[in-house]
C-alpha cells in the first residue's frame, strides 16, 4: 500500500478515537459511592451489587419496541460473562482468553484491545472472565494465568502487572476485580486444584500488595480450630466473585467457596471461612464479621457469590440487611453492622433436603445425615451447581423484590470417594471420580415440570411474588431496571428476555447468536438508553447442560461465539 | 512473558498486531538452535515452553520431585490412569519445566488393539499426552465403561484404541500418542509425539 493512502488511512482511524481519549473521564470515590444513571461502572452498577439500573426510557410497556443498536463479535468461544462496563462513551468488555476491548458504546466501534500472553503450557478449567474494574483512568482486570493488569482506559497500553499468585499451583483468577479508595480488590479460583483461597488488595497506582486475607484459617489464627492438623493448607475457599462494599462501615463483603477435598473425612470442624460471607475492612484487610452458610460442605455448594446489601424493613423494624441466595437453595437474609453478621431468616427457594432444621437464632443448618455423601451412593438436592450458582441476583428498590436465577428440581448422586487422593501442586483436588462428578446430576421430583427460574422475592414478607419457569436449565445473570423491568437471558434457546418486573411477565424477547451467560448492564448516551449484554455460551453452563443430557438421554448443541449485543427502542 | 497490545493503528492493515509474530520470530531462532544442539541425542521436545520428550527416556509419576524411579508394566494398574514425567535415564533430570511434557498411561486391552496400536505399546501398556487438545486440562480419568479417556474440564473424550481420535467433546484434535517400549522391564519412549501437545493458542 502506498505509504501517503496508508498514513491517511491510520490518521482517519485514529481520529474518532482520539476525540474519545480526550473524553476519557477519571472514576472518582465519589463516583462510585454514587454512580451516575448513564453510565454503569461497576460490576453490578453500585457498589451494594444491585443490578439495578435507574433509568426508565425502556419500561415495561414500551420493552416490546427493543431493537438491535448494534453488535459486537469477540471472536472468541467460551463462556462470555462479563457486563458490559460503561464510562461516558467507553465500554469494557473481557473475554475467554483473558482478553479486555474497549468499544465505543454508542457505535460498537472498537478502539483498542488488549491480549494477555497466556503460557502455552496453561490449563483453563473456566475459560472465561468476569469484567474489568474502572478507577482514575485506568482499567483492571485477572487473568487465567492469575496476573492483576492495570491498563490506561483510553489507549489500552499496559500501565503495571502484578501477580496475584502461582498459576502452576492451581491458582487462577476470573473474577472482576473491586476498586475501592485506591485499592483494586481481587479473589481467587482453584477450589478443585486444592488452593488455600484468599482476598487480595493491590494499590492501584503502584499495584503492589496491600493486604491478603485468607480465608481458610490456618493453625493458630482464629477459626484455625475448625480444620484438623495442616488440613487448612490445601483448603480450598474461592472467591471467585466480586465483592460488595458498604462505605457507611467501610467493609467489603466476599462470599467464599466450598472447602477441599469435597469427602468430609479428615476435616472435621466447621472449616472456617469456608461456604461463609466474610466483611473485610478495606484499610486493614482485617475480618470484622462473617456468616457460615453451611458448616464442612460435602456438596460442592461454593458460596461464592456476594450478598447484596439492602436496607429495607423486616416485621416493621428498619434493618441493613445483606442478602445472598445460596447454592445451597436457601435464601439468606442478615444483618451487617459494623462488627458483626446477625442471621435474620433463611427461606427455602429451591427444592432442598439436606437441611432439617435451621437454627432460629445463629441461622445454622442441622444436615440428614443420610444426605451427606462420603462412604457410599449418596443423593442430594439441589445438584453440584446448587439452587443459584455464580450468577448474580439483582434488586430493585422501586418494586422493593429482589430477583433469583435459580436453578430448581435439580438433584445429584456421588458415588464413593477416590481412595488414593494426593496432593499435587496444579493437579486436581476433589476426592470423587470425575466420570462419577461429571455423571453426578439427577433429576428431581418436579423436574418434568421446569428447571430454570427467574424469581422474585418481597424481602419485607419473605415471600415468594411471582415465579417464571423454563423447562431447561438457567444460567441468566439479571438486571433490574427504573422501567420496571428484569433482564436475563441463560437458557438454551439463546434468548435474550425482558420481563415485568413487578408481574413476571415476558415483555420482550430476542434470540442472540449463542446462550447469554453475561451480566446485562444499562446506560444512555445523548438521551438515548442503551441495554447491553454479552451472548456467548460455554463454561459451567455447558458443563451442567452436558450432565443433563447425561442424564435425561436428550443431546443439546448451543452454539458459541461471542457477540456484545446492545439494544435500543426503536424510533 | 510477554503482552500483545493491539491498537487501532496496528489493526488496520491486517487485523493482527506485530508483536506476536516477532516473539514468534525470536521462538522460531531459539527452536533452530535448541534443535541444533541437540540433534545428537535424538530430542524430539523443545525447551521453555514446549514439550520436553526424548527418544529413550524413562517415565516416571508425575508427583516425583526427585530420585526418578522409572515406571514398569505392572505399576500401570488396568482401569486406572497413570500421569507421569519422561526422565533423563544417565542424568536423571526430570523433563518437567513444561506441563506439555506430561505423558498419560494405560493399561489397554492388547485384544482390541489393531497392529498399529500394539506396535506403539509396551507390555499393553498405551502412552499419550496427557494435555487436553481443548483447553490444557489433564486427561486424567478413563471410563470403564465406554473405555474411553476423559478429560475433566470439560467432557472431551478420546479413544485409546483408536489412536486418541476425539470420541465425545470440544476438544477439536485427537490427544497425541507416543510409542513406548520396553527396555528391561522399564516403559521408554521409542518416538516423538505424534502431534505437538497442547491447546491451539
Amino acid at each position: 500500500m502506498n505509504r501517503n493512502v496508508k498514513n491517511l488511512l491510520g490518521a482517519l482511524l485514529l481520529a474518532p478515537v482520539a476525540v474519545l481519549a480526550a473524553d476519557y473521564a477519571p472514576v472518582t470515590d465519589a463516583r462510585l459511592k454514587n454512580p451516575e444513571p448513564g453510565n454503569w461502572l461497576t460490576y453490578r452498577g453500585n457498589y451494594a451489587g444491585w443490578g439495578y439500573s435507574p433509568l426508565k426510557q425502556i419500561n415495561a410497556n414500551n420493552a416490546k419496541d427493543l431493537t438491535v443498536a448494534w453488535s459486537f463479535a469477540t471472536g472468541l468461544a467460551e463462556g462470555h460473562q462479563a457486563p458490559p462496563i460503561v464510562n461516558n462513551g467507553y465500554m469494557f468488555v473481557t473475554t475467554p482468553g483473558s482478553q479486555v476491548i474497549a468499544l465505543n458504546a454508542k457505535t460498537g466501534d472498537e478502539i483498542w484491545r488488549f491480549k494477555k500472553e497466556l503460557p502455552k503450557d496453561l490449563l483453563q478449567l473456566h475459560p472465561t472472565n468476569r469484567g474489568v474494574a474502572l478507577y482514575g483512568n485506568k482499567v483492571y482486570y485477572t487473568t487465567l494465568d492469575t496476573f492483576l493488569v492495570a491498563l490506561d482506559a483510553a489507549t489500552g497500553k499496559k500501565v503495571w502487572e502484578s501477580k496475584i499468585a502461582e498459576w502452576k499451583n492451581g491458582y487462577y483468577t476470573t473474577v472482576a476485580p473491586l476498586a475501592v479508595k485506591g485499592k483494586i480488590i481481587v479473589g481467587i479460583s482453584g477450589g478443585e486444584m486444592g488452593i488455600k483461597g484468599f482476598v487480595k488488595a493491590f494499590d492501584a497506582e503502584s499495584g503492589n500488595e496491600a493486604w491478603a486475607f485468607s480465608t481458610v484459617a490456618g493453625p493458630g489464627e482464629p477459626g484455625g480450630e475448625s480444620w484438623p492438623a495442616d488440613t487448612s493448607k490445601n483448603g480450598g475457599g474461592g472467591t471467585w466473585v466480586t465483592g460488595t462494599y458498604d462505605p457507611e462501615t467501610n467493609l467489603t463483603f466476599w462470599g467464599t467457596g466450598n472447602p477441599g477435598p469435597w469427602p468430609i473425612e479428615g476435616r472435621a470442624g466447621d472449616n472456617l471461612y469456608t461456604t461463609s460471607v466474610v466483611a473485610i475492612d478495606v484499610d486493614s484487610g482485617k475480618l470484622k464479621g462473617y456468616h457460615q452458610y453451611h458448616w464442612r460442605d460435602a456438596w460442592d455448594w461454593d458460596e461464592v457469590s456476594a450478598p447484596l446489601l439492602i436496607d429495607t424493613e423486616i416485621g416493621g423494624k428498619k434493618v441493613k440487611t445483606a442478602v445472598h441466595a445460596g447454592r445451597n437453595g436457601y435464601l439468606w437474609v442478615l444483618e451487617r453492622t459494623k462488627d458483626k453478621m446477625n442471621f435474620l431468616a433463611a427461606h427455602k427457594y429451591v427444592e432442598q433436603n439436606v437441611f432439617t432444621a435451621i437454627d432460629a437464632k445463629s441461622g445454622r443448618p442441622t444436615y440428614d445425615p443420610a444426605r451427606i455423601p462420603g462412604k457410599g451412593p449418596t443423593t442430594f438436592c439441589p445438584s453440584l451447581w446448587g439452587g443459584k450458582d455464580w450468577i448474580p441476583e439483582a434488586y430493585n428498590p422501586d418494586t422493593g423484590l429482589l430477583y433469583i436465577p435459580a436453578t430448581n428440581n435439580l438433584c445429584a448422586e456421588l458415588l464413593a470417594p477416590e481412595e488414593d487422593l494426593t496432593y499435587t501442586p496444579g493437579g486436581l483436588f476433589i476426592g470423587y471420580p470425575i466420570p462419577d462428578v461429571l455423571g453426578s446430576l439427577r433429576v428431581g421430583k418436579n423436574a418434568g415440570k421446569n428447571i430454570g427460574e427467574v424469581q422474585a422475592w418481597n424481602l419485607k414478607t419473605g415471600k415468594q411474588v411471582w415465579n417464571h419457569p423454563y423447562k431447561g436449565v438457567n444460567w441468566g445473570p439479571l438486571l433490574t431496571t427504573g422501567g420496571n423491568l428484569v433482564f436475563g437471558g441463560g437458557t438454551t434457546d439463546r434468548m435474550f428476555r425482558a420481563f415485568n418486573a413487578t408481574t413476571g411477565a415476558v415483555v420482550w424477547e430476542h434470540a442472540t447468536p449463542s446462550g447469554v451467560t453475561g451480566i446485562p448492564t444499562s446506560y444512555e448516551i445523548d438521551g438515548v438508553q442503551y441495554v447491553a449484554v454479552l451472548s456467548g455460551w460455554g463454561v459451567d453452563a455447558q458443563r451442567m447442560q452436558g450432565g443433563l443430557d447425561a442424564a435425561t438421554n436428550t443431546k443439546t448443541n448451543v452454539p458459541q461465539g461471542g457477540t456484545v449485543m446492545v439494544f435500543k427502542l426503536r424510533k | 512473558m510477554k503482552d500483545t497490545h493491539e491498537s487501532r493503528q496496528a489493526t488496520a492493515c491486517d487485523g493482527h498486531s506485530q508483536a506476536p509474530h516477532a516473539v514468534e520470530g525470536r521462538r522460531r531462532i531459539f527452536r533452530l538452535m535448541v534443535g541444533l544442539a541437540a540433534s545428537a541425542t535424538a530430542r524430539v521436545g523443545f525447551a521453555g515452553d514446549e514439550a520436553q520428550i526424548v527418544v529413550g527416556d524413562r517415565l516416571v509419576l508425575h508427583t516425583t520431585e526427585s530420585s526418578p524411579v522409572a515406571l514398569r508394566v505392572a505399576d500401570v494398574k488396568p482401569g486406572k490412569v497413570v500421569l507421569a514425567f519422561p526422565f533423563d535415564p544417565t542424568t536423571k533430570k526430570i523433563r518437567n519445566e513444561s506441563r506439555l511434557s506430561k505423558i498419560l498411561l494405560v493399561r489397554g486391552d492388547e485384544a482390541k488393539m489393531d497392529d498399529e496400536t500394539k506396535k506403539r505399546a509396551a507390555g499393553g501398556v498405551l502412552a499419550f499426552s496427557s494435555v487436553c487438545t481443548h483447553a490444557g486440562c489433564d486427561v486424567n480419568a478413563w471410563m470403564a465403561k465406554t473405555g474411553k479417556l476423559l478429560c475433566y474440564c470439560h467432557s472431551s473424550q478420546f479413544d485409546p484404541y483408536d489412536s486418541g481420535k476425539v470420541a465425545d467433546g470440544p476438544a477439536p484434535r485427537p490427544l497425541p500418542w507416543l510409542a513406548i517400549k520396553l527396555e528391561g522391564e522399564e516403559l521408554t519412549v521409542a518416538g516423538p509425539l505424534s502431534a505437538p501437545a497442547g491447546a491451539p493458542a
